[in-house]
């Protein structure tokens, strides 16, 4: 054999961080695909109607925030596909993110034993969150035909709108994790911050009853144009604008490198803090 | 930076003189707060008035050291000389803060017995998930899986969740998942208390095949005869530092003159 074999690892050989944890997440693909299917089918084992919880789960919401809010927003018409259309955008965000603080924190433990790519914890609780967000369609366009609605073609805008606002839960999934491993108050404090982010986003109500001069507010919050990208095909029947789709779009390419830089950056002092 | 994920070893013969793992003047200091700040406010005060105090402990100094393909090396020393955090530096966990690791063959760590493990999944889905955690893919588990099952003796609870383990069962598990392919280098830190007797020698002797078939072996323990029994080599760390490295028989009297 070669004596000058090239080293499978070099601890002094690191020049782009953020670029070698791409190649690295490719190679742990399978673990992937295994935490994925770990965070699903272990959350139901023990109940009897298993994974059929993530569409009722949402149902469940949308039938009480109907009962509670109909009346009082009575502009809103089919009410029930409105909120739901925004509540599997928003649940899908607040469980992503959650997921990838607790899920780098439990992987803590692993992470002090055996190398693994350290993004893997925050693109797997992203991976779970999006799986359930693909199959609360299911509810969402059962309701539809419930109540009547029309389905318009724009649903098919509903990838890309999907994609936009995975990028953007990942690259802030990743900011928030990071920051949680150094300040472990940052898991509780985002708790209250996701609170007050929801009901400062038309999630529940509509947004004709947004004072005027609250929305400059609401043009610098990322999720008012998330939001808007599922709303405005599944629930108006049209597809987003440039105008609506730029802050969209520079919002998530933007979260998702800001947050990936900053991951990875640090990704080398976990193992030394957790 | 990729690990070839195939298990290796076609040649049987010992290279002597192949380096397998080396490391140069490493060192690891881990910064230890004088207090322990939490909060964001308490850091923002005293960061600005520049309060933030660390200690450096140097867990590890000017470590030098080639381990050679087929060897299998011993690390002895007392608590908190340091051992596990050669073994971080040699499985990539940490990254050396000086010097230098190069590693020229995969590695399989010995997971500790049971990490990684999901109580609700079965044992099954368990072999799977962990041998996933050791960055091997499905096809490489659907070659070992049946294998996994006959050695661990568990073939009439595999599709049971792992809760309804003993952890004697934990235990044959992980050590199977773990040592299911041939390893390149194989990292063993102070565990071989698995399972009863007759398990145990089941261990010895799967590991002994291994090295007999090329492995690199790292064990990490306190039970100097069979570290004496089983090295080739021994390192004697101290401190963090390498008091002697050499023959078994001779480090390892020196160690205990050390210690009287």
């Amino acid at each position: 054999m070669n004596t000058i074999t090239k080293p499978v690892y070099d601890s002094a050989a690191n020049t782009s961080p953020a670029l070698t944890e791409i190649q690295e997440l490719k190679h742990y693909r399978y673990l992937l695909k295994q935490l994925v299917r770990r965070d699903i089918v272990a959350r139901y084992k023990r109940s009897a109607l298993g994974v059929a919880w993530t569409m009722l789960n949402p149902l469940g919401t949308m039938l009480i925030m109907t009962f509670v809010f109909s009346n009082l927003f009575k502009s809103v018409q089919s009410y029930p596909v409105y909120i739901l259309s925004g509540l599997i955008a928003w649940n899908f965000f607040a469980q992503g993110t959650n997921a990838s603080m607790s899920g780098l924190v439990w992987g803590g433990s692993l992470m002090q034993r055996i190398y693994l790519p350290r993004t893997i914890f925050g693109v797997s609780a992203i991976g779970t969150a999006l799986v359930n967000l693909l199959l609360s369609i299911i509810p969402l366009l059962l309701v539809m035909v419930i109540t009547q609605t029309t389905i318009h073609l724009t649903v098919l805008f509903l990838p890309i709108s999907i994609l936009l606002l995975t990028a953007f839960a990942l690259g802030f999934g990743l900011l928030l994790s990071a920051l949680a491993i150094f300040f472990p108050d940052v898991a509780e404090m985002y708790q209250i911050v996701l609170m007050a982010w929801m009901y400062l986003t038309p999630v529940i109500y509509p947004e004709e009853i947004i004072p005027a001069q609250f929305m400059t507010i609401y043009r610098i919050n990322p999720m008012y144009w998330m939001l808007k990208m599922f709303r405005m095909p599944v629930y108006e029947g049209v597809i987003p604008g440039l105008q609506d789709l730029w802050p969209a779009l520079a919002w998530s390419v933007g979260m998702l490198i800001v947050g990936w830089l900053f991951f990875t950056s640090r990704s080398d002092e976990y193992a030394y803090r957790v | 930076m990729l690990i070839e994920s195939k298990p290796l070893l076609s040649q049987k013969a010992k290279l002597n003189s192949e380096p397998i793992i080396t490391l140069q003047d490493v060192s690891v200091a881990y910064r230890v707060p004088k207090e322990r700040i939490g909060t964001f406010k308490e850091y923002a005060i005293r960061t600005l008035q520049r309060k933030v105090q660390f200690n450096k402990f140097l867990a590890l100094k000017d470590v030098s050291v080639t381990i050679n393909r087929g060897e299998v090396f011993g690390i002895i020393g007392n608590n908190g000389a340091g051992k596990s955090t050669m073994l971080k530096v040699i499985s990539r966990v940490l990254r050396p803060t000086e010097g230098r690791v190069q590693l020229f063959g995969k590695i399989a760590p010995l997971l500790e017995l049971g990490a990684g493990f999901h109580p609700e999944l079965t044992g099954r889905e368990n072999v799977y998930l962990n041998g996933a955690l050791l960055g091997y893919d499905q096809d490489e588990m659907d070659t070992v899986f049946e294998e996994i099952v006959e050695f661990s003796e568990l073939r009439e609870f595999i599709d049971a969740p792992l809760r309804t383990y003993s952890s004697g069962m934990y235990a044959r598990l992980g050590f199977a998942v773990a040592t299911a392919h041939v390893p390149e280098i194989l990292i063993v830190d102070e565990i071989l208390s698995v399972g009863d007797e007759a398990f145990q020698r089941k261990c010895n002797e799967r590991m002994q095949s291994y090295q007999e078939q090329g492995s690199t072996v790292l064990i990490v323990s306190h039970g100097l005869a069979k570290i004496q029994d089983m090295c080739n080599r021994v390192l004697w760390l101290d401190h963090g530092q390498v008091q002697m490295i050499g023959d078994p028989a001779e480090v390892i009297e020196a160690y205990r003159r050390s210690n009287q």
